[in-house]
């Protein structure tokens, strides 16, 4: 163990992966130390919905016995991954951060779990979120928030929380998330990790409790670039259970992040995306990581995307649209919580009495948006403009993909805010998605990594990158040429400064 | 795209089969009213020549060969069931009284 001893839980991934590889220490000590984390700082972060201890351990034990035998291993065995509890795993709770799913046990594997599996990732649990994801601050979690290692009165992101405080806060190295508005990237950008949501299509969907089915994306979330893109290369590729999964090659991402170079490449800075409604130390990070990339010897140039100003709107009415037709699974009859059967009342009754009490008001709120905006009279107005501003949004990016190779702007437009600030306050919580909806509606793939501390509060500041669709590995070329750039002129990465707890 | 009472709120919730109570039904009441009011503007830019986008990706038919796989295990689908008899889900009665 020598230099990393009693340090485990503060390596990346690939340090952790080399060290096993040499056997300089074991899988099942790697596994300890990040179980003894969570033991030691959860109760405070409250990233975990679920730990799997024992389990955990004897993964961890089964991949040290695999790689004695002389097996070929992955670039990531014996690594521990908090899983975000959206996705299934046979046996293991999967609530979504919901009272209507307490309890419940999928008797299936997602196909991010079984490929995680494949790859001798050990998962040390699952991790909290906004109720069905739907939300921006972990606050929406029926059991409770997580809180921002970087400072716990305040929000971690959402809807994967969970997932991004516990690599803030050292309890992992990597973890799962799922994006369909923001909820890898913003949660990224708060906690100063790297968060990625791929090509829709591009990891499958199977066993990912569905939140909006055209917008969901599972992602990997990683303290370093290099990091996501190995777990990114695990989780993604053509699954046939999937019926909208692509079938076409996985981008290099890998290769593209080790590669980490932006000379020639041309980059846009999106006009809409920044300006008024940006926080000020947003702004200037946003700005000097601009100055870096031209450094770096890309060209940057501003392009418009002029129907950005839509998104929001559109995206909140498919949103609610699509979950209110998806959440109606959960009704009582199958699986999960039944409210009020005392024998007298009717099938209605008791779907209408489970549903009240199993939903959180964020959930009920969007559920009837969704009713409304798919019901006859409203339908045109509504769901029917909305898709159209889709297709526009879909032309703006297509329009600015043939002027530039990748578009940038900030992640988020404000640092992590406090606990409760905009918990009962839907419009201004559904404005920290203005910038990292886009992509969601438009399908195509996009990135946040650490841009710096804003000056006036202290807390990390996200940049997105955006790409075409398939051109996740452009994602990688950037963001690995930015955090290198910015780790140089720190003398270390930005994750290094969150407090120790 | 006029403002939404209390009795459409109500009407939704039966839709959505959510049996919401009185100071629910306020509180939405006023709160979709203003999401409402901001989503509207979607309708701005929608112009009839323009295609509406349902999916990111083009989605075609997928097929796969007829071959029979198993199916959930049934002891593991019993367990997470809220109530089963007889080897069945038991759901309560599914017709009204009248």
């Amino acid at each position: 163990m020598s230099q990393m001893d009693g340090d485990l839980v503060r390596q990346d991934a690939v340090t952790l992966a080399a060290a096993m590889a040499a056997g300089e220490v074991s899988s099942e000590e790697v596994t300890r130390a990040h179980l003894d984390r969570i033991a030691a700082v959860d109760e405070r972060v409250h990233a975990f919905l679920h730990v799997l201890t024992d389990e955990a351990l004897e993964s961890a034990r089964a991949v040290d016995r695999k790689r004695a035998s002389g097996a070929p291993m992955g670039p990531l065995a014996g690594v521990p991954l908090a899983l975000k509890d959206v996705l299934t795993m046979t046996g293991v709770p999967t609530t979504c951060g919901s009272r209507v799913l307490e309890g419940w046990r999928p008797p299936y594997d997602s196909t991010v779990v079984e490929r995680l599996r494949g790859s001798d990732i050990v998962i040390l649990g699952k991790t909290n979120m906004d109720e069905f994801a739907m939300g921006s601050s972990t606050e929406h979690s029926a059991y409770g928030p997580t809180r921002n290692p970087w400072d716990l009165e305040r929000i971690p992101g959402g809807s994967g929380g969970g997932s991004s405080a516990a690599l803030a806060a050292f309890e992992a190295p990597l973890a799962i998330g799922t994006d369909t508005g923001g909820s890898i990237r913003q949660p990224a950008a708060v906690t100063g990790t790297v968060g990625v949501k791929p090509t829709y299509g591009g990891v499958s969907r199977y066993g990912l409790v569905a939140l909006a089915s055209s917008l969901d994306q599972p992602g990997p979330c990683a303290r370093t670039v290099l990091d996501a893109a190995l777990l990114h290369e695990v989780i993604a590729g053509h699954d046939p259970r999937d019926t909208t999964s692509i079938q076409a090659p996985v981008p290099d991402v890998v290769a593209a992040a080790r590669q980490a170079d932006v000379r020639g490449m041309r980059i846009g800075l999106v006009k809409e995306l920044g300006g008024d409604g940006y926080q000020s130390g947003v702004s200037q990070r946003f700005a000097e990581s601009v100055e870096i990339l031209t450094g770096l010897g890309a060209e940057v140039v501003e392009v418009s995307c002029p129907n950005f100003e839509y998104a929001l709107a559109a995206y909140y009415l498919i949103l609610p649209s699509e979950a209110s037709s998806n959440l109606a699974r959960f009704d009582g009859m199958r699986f999960g919580l039944r409210e009020g059967d005392d024998g007298s009342r009717s099938v209605e009754e008791v779907m209408a009495l489970t549903r009240e009490a199993g939903f959180g008001p964020e959930v009920k709120r969007r559920i009837m948006l969704g009713t409304y905006a798919l019901s006859s009279g409203y339908y045109d107005a509504y769901y029917g403009s909305a898709q159209k501003v889709r297709t526009l949004i879909t032309r703006d990016f297509a329009a600015a993909f043939e002027q530039v190779d990748v578009l940038i702007s900030p992640t988020a437009p404000t640092t992590a805010f406090r606990i409760g600030e905009k918990v009962d306050d839907p419009i201004s919580m559904y404005l920290n998605d203005i910038a990292t909806i886009p992509v969601n509606l438009a399908g195509n793939a996009a990135m946040s990594l650490p841009a710096g501390l804003a000056p006036e509060d202290g807390l990390p500041v996200g940049l997105q990158i955006m790409a075409p669709p398939m051109k996740d590995d452009r994602l990688y070329l950037v963001g690995g040429a930015l955090e290198a750039a910015l780790a140089d002129r720190w003398g270390h990465l930005l994750i290094e400064e969150a407090p120790q707890l | 795209m006029t403002s939404i009472t209390r009795e459409e709120v109500e009407h939704l919730a039966r839709l959505a089969r959510l049996q919401l109570s009185e100071d629910e039904v306020a509180h939405y009441a006023d709160q979709l009213d203003v999401i409402l009011q901001s989503v509207a503007r979607v309708s701005e830019v929608a112009g009839e020549d323009i295609p509406p986008t349902s999916h990111p990706i083009p989605v075609v038919n997928v097929f796969r060969d007829d071959v029979a796989r198993p199916g959930l295990d049934r002891d593991a689908v019993q367990a997470g069931a809220p109530a089963w008899q007889d080897d069945r889900f038991r759901v309560p009665r599914i017709l009204d009284e009248e």
